[in-house]
């Protein structure tokens, strides 16, 4: 049995769908020659075609519809070689023309599908419905004057992908996995930076409830969540609330709505409320987007491998476990870090090493792998060291650390402050006679027995040693040492 | 003669010649405007210190002997057309204040050939209507009259600002815009010769758009010669209109030497609706018998859906300016009236700026794209198009061009014809299949009614052929020999 | 088809034009010649022909991806009726 919420009268099953709005990469908007970066001064990215000044046309830039496709590709769908371009009409103050433009009857992309990981390892498959290229709005800033909203038009007319999912998933965790899924996604193909709090990646949640095995009920959406978290909060509110109008008898009234993070429920959006007649129409100004299959090919064939493909061989490439493999080409950026790292060393050793120590100075030191602490190049040489017995695995940790926090190189940290690790035996065995005299006592419990004891034994020598003792070889003398042995 | 009367190609000529000056040219048409427009309020904006600075500039060039295409011509412009820092209003209450910071491509294209912007003429608030009386400037008036009706007459719309203004020799052409007619039957009704190009032909960039898939620029002047001359420089493909062809220009001044020789001209049956005036009738068959006289021959041909072509266009039109208007919001530029709330600000600022005939066609439109009629209105109309589409498409397998009349009657009286909406639209009956089919077409004086106001014929052209109907339509004019002067015209 | 007043109400809200109750006679009247004269279209058989939204037959042309516009927020302002800064202003939208 799956995911249910169970309600006073019974279970309830979720059903979800997701509508994402992606920002489409590109240096220019749209329809326009005007820039999409983030964060300019207000009004300065706008073109006059943006601002829909009178008599102004829209003309596609090439390299959107590029990444449309790049991304149709990439989620296994059919690239339509004939699109169109609609207008769908409603007035709103960062709406310059009245109407956005959009593909609502014939997107560039139809019918496709992703594979979701969940928590127990399952997989499953999520049907993508379409995507098609429209124009982001601008935006309407509220709480910047008491009784003014004010406009800026520097997002309006970027390019945007709409991925519509089919009503697939059936709970908050398939949900966000989804969400996570076609995020990396959209990453390794560069065509989306999957940025959600600068609103590069934004969701529309479709949510209904029904009672196992029935048909659809009446679905609301909830517009606009902005990170994986609150997908997942904005289902299970959403989801409670539908419940508890049914269960009262009452009927759930299809609307859109808004998720409030702080309060942890959805509201009803009245300023939209009227907004449902959008008479769509073919757009006058734009004749119909005909792609040459040739085009879509050359795309094709040069598409970066994407995270299942990765995932795949690194298992069989590195003979990694599917846990590790999923951790480590979440991001293409890690992954690559990875190959780096794993060239002509062991496999097994990079990955416990990046997963394990790396991701979390990752953590701690609040950088990222593109911007990493310590660099793939260093790290091997690190692991270099380990590997060829210079150094302990416990004084391994410790040059990471150090390396972590001066930025120095493996070897220069340990020459500089002598960390070689000792193989000489008689300095080992000088060790070993020191510890074992000092313990006169614990040497004759383990000799009556207590052979729990010979860890405590290696730890004293290492630690007299300052760790640097060759951990086989302080095991070995000792156990000559104690006897026996 | 005097330098108001001249054809723009004679002004060519003597400015060439050095016979004549630009400033000279110039100033001579701002004393006509001087005296005529008051009374024909051809004018929404004068801009005399625009146009006396671009004849200087054209003087120098031409003293160098670096003349350009239309250096040193006096033309008026449409007020649809932006214009960069000169006032742009559509004839709206809702643009009365806007200073558009670009120039339209086809203004660009004019000024950069040396043509002098004597300013911004009079129209049908945003391009919707026949007559001019949608004006928020009050309308143009025609410069003709009849002998024993003091009552001022229409100059036709929507281009009636720059048709009143080429005939009453206040400018040597005009631009103009076409959706349904509008350049080719104030041409008609002034007695000019106007032509609406191909849909593509001329760039759509700056230009206030009405209806996007049928708006067209071209020119207006007093002879077919004068507006061959005007597109040769209006035309061509322009990167920044996704609707612009990427056709040659051809020298179409060159066609005007074509003879019509072996041309099989088509009479389109259909044309022949019941209550024409005889007048008209008469003049249609006229020019049919100067074409053969000149070696055409004529063919009737059917246009079964031209019926249709009214009721079509006047969903399709309305559904596409409903949306195209949308973007006069009171928010960025135009007018505001300011509200307490968003959606107020909105209703108050769009009842305030437009008048009524551009509200019915937005209501009209928004009617026919709304949920549940968009099948039974738009989709329907956009069929209906195809049908008429395919109907010339059949017929100029048969000929090489259509020859109809541009209107249904003469210039009427201003204020006539408002019985209700649909009256008004009738006079767009000729002109209307054409745009629908995105075809070239112009009209050229030919003849006068009983009363003395001009006539004009229609030639239909296929795609792209312009030549041929600039060539058809020389052989009309020289034939018609059209002479009459409107009682209001330049003196000088 | 016949439009009531309500209809023409909800119409002008859609197109966000104020038409005050004493308009709406003679509006819905107008309107409704409009419909009645163009609803003969009904008449045709249309079911197989495709629609025409354009007369043009070409396809899309497409624009490089260079950052050429922009950068101009004092053209993009100059005609505002209200600004603040280098922001346009509306009244407060409450969502």
């Amino acid at each position: 049995m799956g995911y249910v919420i169970e309600g006073k009268t019974g279970p309830w099953e979720v059903v979800i769908g997701l509508e994402v709005h992606a920002q489409v990469i590109s240096q220019a908007k749209l329809f326009s020659g005007a820039a999409t970066a983030f964060g300019g001064e207000p009004n300065h990215q706008v073109s006059l075609i943006d601002a829909a000044f009178p008599g102004m046309l829209p003309v596609i830039n090439r390299e959107c519809v590029a990444q449309a496709i790049r991304t149709g590709l990439g989620l296994n769908a059919e690239i339509n070689l004939w699109s169109r371009f609609d207008r769908k009409n409603y007035f709103y103050a960062d709406l310059p023309a009245g109407y956005q433009i959009s593909q609502y009857q014939h997107p560039i992309v139809g019918k496709g599908e992703i594979e979701i990981e969940l928590s127990d390892g399952s997989t499953r498959r999520i049907g993508i419905t379409r995507l098609h290229l429209e124009q982001d709005a601008g935006k309407s800033l509220h709480d910047q004057h008491p009784t003014k909203t004010l406009i800026d038009l520097n997002r309006a007319g970027v390019a945007l992908m709409e991925i519509v999912s089919e009503p697939d998933m059936r709970s908050p965790e398939e949900a966000g996995a989804y969400l996570r899924k076609l995020r990396t996604i959209l990453r390794y193909l560069g065509t989306c930076d999957g940025n959600m709090e600068e609103g590069s990646l934004r969701a529309d949640v479709n949510v209904s409830v029904r009672r196992p095995g029935e048909g659809f009920r009446t679905r609301c959406e909830v517009k606009n969540v902005n990170s994986v978290r609150f997908v997942m909060q904005a289902i299970e509110a959403e989801a409670r609330r539908q419940i508890a109008i049914w269960e009262e008898g009452g009927v759930v009234e299809q609307e859109t709505r808004l998720f409030e993070p702080g309060r942890g429920i959805t509201r009803s959006m009245r300023s939209k409320e009227d907004a449902h007649d959008y008479r769509y129409f073919p757009d006058p100004d734009l004749v119909p987007l005909v792609i040459d299959a040739a085009w879509v090919e050359e795309l094709r064939r040069t598409l970066p491998e994407l995270p299942d493909a990765k995932k795949r061989r690194f298992m069989e490439q590195y003979g990694l476990p599917a846990y590790d493999a999923g951790l480590l080409v979440a991001e293409a950026a890690t992954a690559d870090y990875y190959e780096k790292l794993a060239r002509g060393r062991d496999p097994k050793l990079a990955a416990n090493w990046m997963i394990g120590d790396l991701f979390a100075a990752l953590n701690r030191t609040g950088r990222s792998i593109e911007d990493p602490p310590v660099a793939a190049e260093g790290l091997g040489e690190l692991l270099d060291l380990l590997t060829d017995g210079t150094i302990s695995g416990r004084i391994a940790k410790e040059v990471f650390e150090i390396m972590v926090e001066t930025g120095e190189g493996a070897r220069a940290i340990v020459e500089k402050r002598g960390l070689r690790q000792v193989t000489d035996t008689a300095a080992i065995e000088q060790a070993v006679a020191e510890v074992l005299a000092a313990n006169a006592d614990k040497v004759a419990e383990y000799k009556s027995g207590k052979e729990k004891l010979f860890g405590y034994f290696v730890g004293q020598v290492m630690k007299r040693m300052a760790g640097k003792g060759n951990p086989a070889l302080v095991n070995e003398v000792l156990r000559r040492v104690l006897g026996g042995g | 003669m005097s330098l108001t009367d001249l054809t723009l190609a004679e002004a060519r000529k003597k400015l060439r010649a050095r016979e004549v000056s630009a400033r000279e040219l110039t100033e001579a048409h701002l004393r006509a405007i001087e005296a005529l427009q008051p009374k024909l309020n051809a004018f929404i904006t004068l801009t005399p210190e625009l146009a006396l600075a671009q004849a200087k500039a054209a003087d120098e060039r031409l003293a160098r002997g670096e003349a350009l295409p239309l250096d040193g011509l006096p033309l008026a412009i449409k007020d649809l057309f932006c214009t960069e820092g000169v006032r742009t209003t559509a004839a709206s209450r809702m643009l009365e204040n806007f200073i558009p910071p670009y120039e339209s491509t086809v203004t660009a294209k004019l000024k950069a050939a040396g043509a002098v912007f004597l300013g911004k003429t009079n129209l049908d608030e945003f391009a919707m209507g026949s007559s001019n009386i949608t004006s928020a400037f009050g309308p143009a008036v025609s410069p003709w009259q009849r002998p024993d009706d003091p009552r001022p007459l229409t100059p036709g719309g929507s281009s009636g600002g720059s048709a009143a203004a080429v005939a009453a020799r206040l400018a040597l052409g005009a631009t103009g815009t076409d959706t349904g007619g509008s350049i080719r039957q104030p041409a008609a009704f002034c007695g000019i010769a106007g032509i609406k190009p191909t849909y593509g032909r001329c760039s759509r960039y700056g230009i206030v758009a009405f209806a996007s898939s049928l708006d067209q620029a071209g020119p207006m002047a007093r002879t077919v010669e004068d507006c061959a001359i005007l597109l040769e420089v209006m035309a061509g493909f322009d990167p920044k209109d996704s609707t612009s062809a990427e056709e040659p220009v051809p020298p179409f001044a060159e066609a005007l030497k074509r003879s019509v020789r072996g041309l099989r001209i088509g009479i389109p049956k259909e044309y022949r609706v019941e209550g024409m005036p005889p007048e008209i009738l008469a003049l249609w068959e006229k020019g049919a018998a100067w074409l053969e006289t000149a070696g055409a021959e004529i063919r009737e041909v059917s246009l079964p859906h031209t019926p249709h072509a009214l009721p079509t266009y006047y969903i399709v039109a309305p559904a596409e300016c409903s949306s195209n208007l949308a973007r006069y919001d009171g928010v960025r530029y135009g007018l505001r009236v300011p509200a307490e709330d968003l959606t107020e600000m909105y209703e108050k600022t769009r009842a305030a700026g437009f008048g009524a005939e551009v509200k019915r066609r937005i209501l009209i439109g928004t009617y026919v794209l709304s949920a549940g009629y968009y099948d039974a209105y738009y989709l329907r109309a956009q069929k209906v198009r195809s049908l008429i589409l395919r109907d010339f498409t059949e017929a100029f397998r048969e000929v090489d061009a259509l020859l109809t009349p541009t209107a249904p009657s003469a210039a009427f009286p201003l204020g006539e014809k408002m019985d209700d909406p649909v009256t008004m639209y009738l006079n767009d009956v000729f002109t209307v299949p054409a745009s629908l089919a995105g075809l070239p077409a112009l009209s050229v004086p030919c003849g006068t009614d009983a009363q003395g106001l001009p006539l004009g014929l229609q030639v239909i052209g296929r795609p792209f052929d312009e030549e041929g109907i600039i060539a058809v339509g020389r052989a009309l004019e020289e034939s018609a020999g059209f002479a009459a002067r409107p009682a209001l015209a330049a003196q000088e | 088809m016949s439009l009531d007043f309500e209809t023409v109400r909800r119409i002008a809200h859609l197109a966000r034009i104020r038409v005050e109750d004493d308009e709406l006679p003679k509006l819905a009247a107008e309107l409704n010649t409009i419909l009645g004269w163009v609803e003969q279209l009904a008449a045709l058989d249309v079911a197989e022909i495709p629609p025409l939204t354009g007369p043009v037959s070409m396809a899309l042309r497409m624009r490089e991806d260079v950052i050429d516009d922009g950068g101009i927020p004092e053209k993009v302002l100059a005609n505002a009726p209200e600004r603040l800064g280098d922001y346009f202003v509306v009244p407060k939208v409450v969502e």
